[in-house]
């Protein structure tokens, strides 16, 4: 692996603030540079009978566009959340009952998907639902020349040949998920699988910060 | 592990973390091997040999053994033996359904209450609120309330109510408060006389002298949720001044 590619690695500037609501039982904002989201969990809560699970929790998640109605796109990033939170949730603690995520976007300027991700873990992590790892997002483009862009902005995107999302868990920095878009070769999935990885222990480090902040009264 | 944990103490873990047991100890020949108990309290998960935290909070530890994790959160999950606040919200035939906040809400016979019979019926109604204890409360089954104790006294629970006012504050702060030789509560004490009860759902019920003393305390409590101890202790004695 080029030692380069993982050295230069940039992030935005993130910045995150927990339980800012007081109506959801757990509540997170996210914000990656000019990116923002805005995320409330209800639950362990009443099920309806018809999405009733006997074994576990019924996790529901919902996207909600800065203007509109939520589309096939947002569609295909609740699965991609929803698989991500079911696999890190340890959902048969709180069987018959169901959860309720709801992610609000603020201002999208790329890396949507991640900054998703990463307010979703902090929300279910300030409603006290338990977990067995957490998890991030991460999101990668590879630009025309073949760089490659961790956390890009809108802009970057745009010109990019591929772009990636990988959601990573923090016991073994695991794939939890990967959502893809453009073409690219193998090696390149490898590369920015690897400086996704890197990126995300500046992650995991930032959420452990923040949630010690948020306790700091408490100690 | 043990020592591993007792060094973490007051410290902040995340979900993830994890605790192994420390196998490769030496064993001594000529002292007894102690086992060591570990007691896992909430936030706390055993995986074989090792020990997973899977909630983010403070850890805490209560001599000999006992080690959970301290968490902020607003949701009610049903525990056996906690006492909490509850709502009726209907009748049906010999059991009560009461609303405690909780995924479910929790059942409650009529014969729970302190002298109750087949034939002397207590009086409850929809709408009234509770002081009851879970004698049932596991994630498979319908939690269950009792208003009387293992001796068959009602010992403070049972319907109570009537002028004062009802609020949610998080189990954080309800924790603080019930604990023993609580400062928030002290606090509280050298202002003015009220009446308190306080729920393990986030539940809290208080009635003072008048309806603008309870609404000071209420505000006061909702307010102290996110003060460290000396923000409180400044408003507590600026509302004393009588800067209402």
């Amino acid at each position: 692996m080029e030692a380069c590619s993982i050295s230069n690695l940039k992030l935005r500037e993130f910045g995150c603030e927990q339980s800012l609501l007081s109506r959801p039982d757990g509540s997170a904002s996210f914000i990656q540079g000019d990116t923002s989201v805005c995320a409330g969990v209800y639950g362990p809560a009443e099920v309806k009978v018809s999405k009733e699970i006997y074994d576990r929790a019924t996790l529901e998640v919902l996207i909600q566009p800065k203007v509109g109605l939520a589309g096939v796109r947002e569609r295909s990033q609740e699965q991609c959340v929803r698989e991500t939170c079911e696999a890190s949730l340890l959902l048969s603690l709180h069987p018959r009952s169901s959860l309720t995520l709801v992610l609000q976007v603020i201002h999208d300027d790329g890396s949507l998907l991640s900054c998703f991700l990463n307010a979703a873990c902090m929300a279910l992590m300030d409603a006290g639902l338990p977990m067995s790892c957490l998890f991030c997002g991460v999101t990668c483009a590879i630009s025309a020349d073949g760089q490659i862009v961790t956390d890009p902005t809108a802009a970057q995107e745009k010109e990019s040949r591929a772009l990636m999302t990988f959601a990573i868990d923090s016991t073994e920095r695991n794939i939890l998920m990967s959502s893809t878009k453009g073409s690219f070769s193998v090696h390149e999935l490898q590369q920015c699988i690897v400086v996704s990885q890197k990126a995300s222990e500046k992650m995991f480090q930032f959420y452990r910060d923040s949630v010690k902040r948020r306790y700091s009264k408490y100690l | 592990m043990f020592s591993a944990l007792q060094d973490r103490v007051g410290q902040i873990l995340l979900p993830g973390d994890e605790f192994c047991s420390d196998t490769d100890d030496t064993i001594s020949l000529s002292e007894p091997v102690k086992s060591e108990k570990l007691v896992c309290g909430p936030g706390l998960r055993r995986s074989g040999a090792r020990l997973l935290v899977c909630k983010s909070g403070v850890l805490r530890h209560k001599p000999p053994n006992v080690f959970w994790i301290d968490c902020q959160q607003r949701r009610y999950v049903p525990a056996r033996g906690e006492t909490v606040i509850g709502i009726v919200t209907a009748k049906s035939g010999d059991v009560f359904k009461v609303d405690v906040g909780g995924s479910e809400q929790a059942s409650l016979s009529y014969l729970a209450f302190e002298g109750a019979t087949k034939r002397n019926r207590p009086n409850v109604q929809v709408g009234d609120l509770l002081f009851a204890q879970f004698i049932v409360a596991n994630k498979d089954m319908e939690p269950e309330l009792a208003c009387i104790d293992s001796s068959g006294r009602a010992s403070g629970m049972g319907v109570f109510g009537g002028g004062g006012l009802l609020f949610r504050v998080s189990l954080g702060l309800v924790r603080r408060l019930l604990a023993p030789n609580s400062d928030v509560r002290s606090d509280l004490e050298q202002l003015f006389p009220c009446e308190l009860v306080v729920g393990l759902n986030g539940r809290v019920w208080v009635k003072a002298a008048s309806i603008q003393q309870t609404l000071i305390v209420a505000n006061l409590l909702q307010s102290s949720d996110a003060m460290t101890a000396t923000q409180r202790r400044q408003l507590f004695a600026k509302v004393q001044q009588g800067a209402l």
